[in-house]
């Protein structure tokens, strides 16, 4: 039988498809909180007598991650009339094949890194896949809210990527990782809200104004 | 002690400032923590025992440094800041001054901490602080710069996150990602990850910065931005950023890796330059201007890191002469668009007149930002090109006047249009003590540095060079 936490990475990967792939913001929304919700349970399948430490890291990504950061951006989108991403500048599908060639590259680029210690084969490719696509949401997208989903799909993949050394980075400085990432996104949201409501969109292509 | 003091000190004063009703008792909580942490870090200078809490904090002379301009810039932009809300009457200052404190406790946290991973953590925590401020005038345009200014350093500092776990990785022997135990099991560490690492780090804390071409956020944010907003982003936040880069260097000149970090700095140094004189060419806009000569002078930084030797003296000096001008600038920016309402350089004509002491500074600032003697720049600027000759890197020193020169020009010309011309029929600005001391100040500080390095500095500026793998020229 394979280990749970390679089924959970395996499903990380999964959420990253999904958040390519969906049109529907709610939709994408809640594939960022499932996505939350596997990442708080890799910590305790990854360690073999989970402490404390890894209890309360878990606890608090689960809390963060999985539901007040999701409910703040859908509650963000639900003022606004758009419910859909429309006109990405590249299409859903060519999206979808991007975001394969990532995970080619991923595994790629992990199999030449030597990480001392690390619990998974899957683990360095699976959070470096991630991260790219979380860059891909976040460069190819309009919408402002769907940019701020792939910036939280960016640091879901560091997240994972910091997995290899959870046991080495102090209770204290998880903490303030993720304080830091739920202040950023919390401010995002304020701001996505406030573009939607001076410019009736939540494109963020209507922003240029500034300019040279 | 004194190090947690200067830590929660600003952080308490700033959630307390954010929950008191009355404005004047803000701003006196505002001044007093800024003298405070002024006098604290004084005291950092005497003080024998520098490490705390097992090595986590330490303020060793690359922190000392940057902690000194934080403390600097940060008390004339508080007073400034009495000044400027003054111009406002129907403006609390809650968030304002409540955001201000917050800023100076994370950016305190990235001077002190000595583990990597909470230098991030402050690092973004000045992003998130500030945020808020940028976004203070509450136009489009204003939006605008701040959606970018979010997303931008965001995604470049969760990249600096990545390559802190990636060192984090490199590392097998010590206490995890501590500087002291880095430095000292340097030989150690596994030279792919270390590479990648540093990458990263560049990629990240250079975004931060504002190094070509991951600048592009920055004129935006600064020429939104309230000057005195500006001022502590231009002054003190971009030394932060370099002192994340400069801890990235420090581990890899330990490392023996100098010769990899090399070509990177030198060609993110060289584009800064590049762009900066490019965009300067022709712009309209001052606040703008002064952003372009922020990521101008960022480039210099990184190339003085790539150089080495009297390079890594230039850099330190440089940097702190850099923020306190920069902050001088900005502040005096602020000044110009309470005099104006604009900052479009067209819309200020013979601002000698209509604001003497501003329109005197911003022409001494004038000389001083572009590294005219007798100013600080011009020691660094020269001690820079000097170790670049003598390094052999001609072509780089050459390149570097070229730009200075074609800058010299751009900006000369913006801002003498300024300061002199026929005014139009506006109304002269009152420059009370609070919008002026700091500018001037500020400026007294950069003119010393040009003139005369006290004893004790010049002992920390060779210390701190020296961790940068250079020394005293």
């Amino acid at each position: 039988m394979r280990p749970l936490h390679e089924l959970i990475l395996l499903l990380v990967v999964l959420t990253d498809f999904w958040v390519l792939g969906t049109t529907r913001l709610s939709s994408m929304i809640r594939a960022t909180a499932i996505q939350g919700a596997l990442l708080a349970t890799l910590p305790v399948a990854l360690s073999s007598h989970p402490s404390v430490h890894i209890l309360g890291l878990a606890a608090g990504t689960l809390l963060v991650k999985a539901f007040v950061l999701p409910y703040f951006l859908s509650r963000a989108i639900r003022e606004a009339a758009v419910r859909r991403e429309i006109q990405p500048l590249i299409g859903f599908t060519a999206s979808v094949i991007l975001g394969a060639a990532a995970v080619a590259l991923a595994f790629a680029i992990a199999s030449r890194l030597v990480l001392p210690g690390v619990q998974s084969d899957l683990l360095v490719p699976v959070a470096l896949s991630t991260v790219i696509i979380g860059l891909i949401v976040l460069t190819t997208r309009n919408k402002a809210v769907t940019q701020v989903v792939g910036y939280l799909v960016l640091e879901n993949g560091i997240y994972t990527f910091g997995m290899s050394q959870a046991e080495r980075v102090p209770f204290l400085v998880d903490l303030g990782v993720l304080l830091d990432v739920f202040v950023g996104v919390f401010i995002m949201g304020i701001v996505v809200f406030h573009i939607n409501r001076e410019f009736d969109s939540l494109d963020s292509t209507r922003l240029t104004e500034l300019r040279d | 002690m004194l190090i947690l003091g200067l830590l929660c000190l600003p952080a308490a004063a700033g959630i307390l400032a954010y929950l008191l009703p009355s404005r004047p008792v803000r701003l006196l909580l505002l001044t007093g923590t800024a003298g405070l942490h002024l006098v604290g870090t004084g005291c950092l200078w005497w003080a024998t025992d520098l490490s705390t809490l097992g090595g986590w904090f330490a303020a060793d002379a690359l922190g000392l440094l940057v902690l000194t301009l934080l403390s600097l810039v940060f008390l004339a932009v508080a007073v400034y800041t009495i000044g400027f809300l003054a111009a406002e009457p129907l403006h609390s200052g809650r968030l304002f001054i409540g955001c201000m404190l917050g800023f100076l406790s994370a950016a305190t946290l990235v001077a002190l901490a000595h583990h990597l991973a909470l230098v991030w953590v402050g690092m973004e925590a000045t992003t998130l602080t500030l945020a808020p401020l940028v976004f203070y005038q509450r136009t489009r345009r204003s939006l605008e710069a701040v959606w970018k200014y979010l997303v931008l350093s965001s995604v470049g500092i969760a990249l600096a996150l990545l390559g802190t776990f990636f060192l984090a990785a490199a590392q097998v022997e010590g206490r995890p990602l501590i500087l002291e135990d880095l430095i000292r099991t340097a030989g150690s560490l596994q030279p792919g990850l270390l590479r990648a690492a540093f990458i990263f780090l560049l990629v990240g804390y250079g975004t931060k910065m504002g190094l070509a071409p991951l600048h592009s956020w920055k004129p935006d944010t600064y020429g939104e931005a309230p000057g005195p907003v500006a001022a502590l982003m231009a002054g003190a936040l971009t030394g932060c950023a370099f002192l994340g880069l400069a801890r990235a260097t420090e581990v890899m000149v330990a490392a023996g890796q100098a010769e990899f970090i090399r070509p990177p700095l030198v060609a993110l140094g060289l584009a800064s330059l590049v762009i900066a004189a490019g965009f300067m060419i022709g712009q309209t806009d001052f606040k703008r201007l002064l952003a372009y000569s922020s990521v101008e002078h960022m480039g210099i930084l990184s190339i003085a890191l790539a150089i080495g030797g009297g390079g890594a003296y230039g850099a330190v000096l440089h940097l702190v002469g850099n923020g306190l001008i920069k902050g001088v600038m900005f502040l005096v920016a602020g000044n110009i668009v309470l005099l104006s309402r604009s900052s479009e350089a067209s819309a200020t004509r013979g601002l000698l007149r209509q604001a003497p002491v501003t329109g005197g500074v911003l022409l001494a600032g004038l000389f001083a930002v572009s590294g005219s003697p007798p100013f600080g720049l011009f020691i660094s600027e020269f001690t820079i090109l000097g170790a670049a000759f003598r390094g052999g890197l001609t072509w780089l020193a050459v390149a570097m006047l070229v730009m200075f020169a074609i800058i010299f020009v751009s900006m000369a010309k913006m801002l003498l249009g300024m300061a002199y011309g026929e005014s139009a029929e506006s109304r002269p600005l009152a420059e009370t003590f609070p919008l002026v001391a700091g500018p001037l100040a500020l400026s007294g500080l950069v003119l010393m540095l040009g003139l005369y390095i006290p004893g004790p500095l010049h002992a920390v500026l060779a210390e701190a060079a020296r961790a940068l793998g250079g020394g005293p020229p």
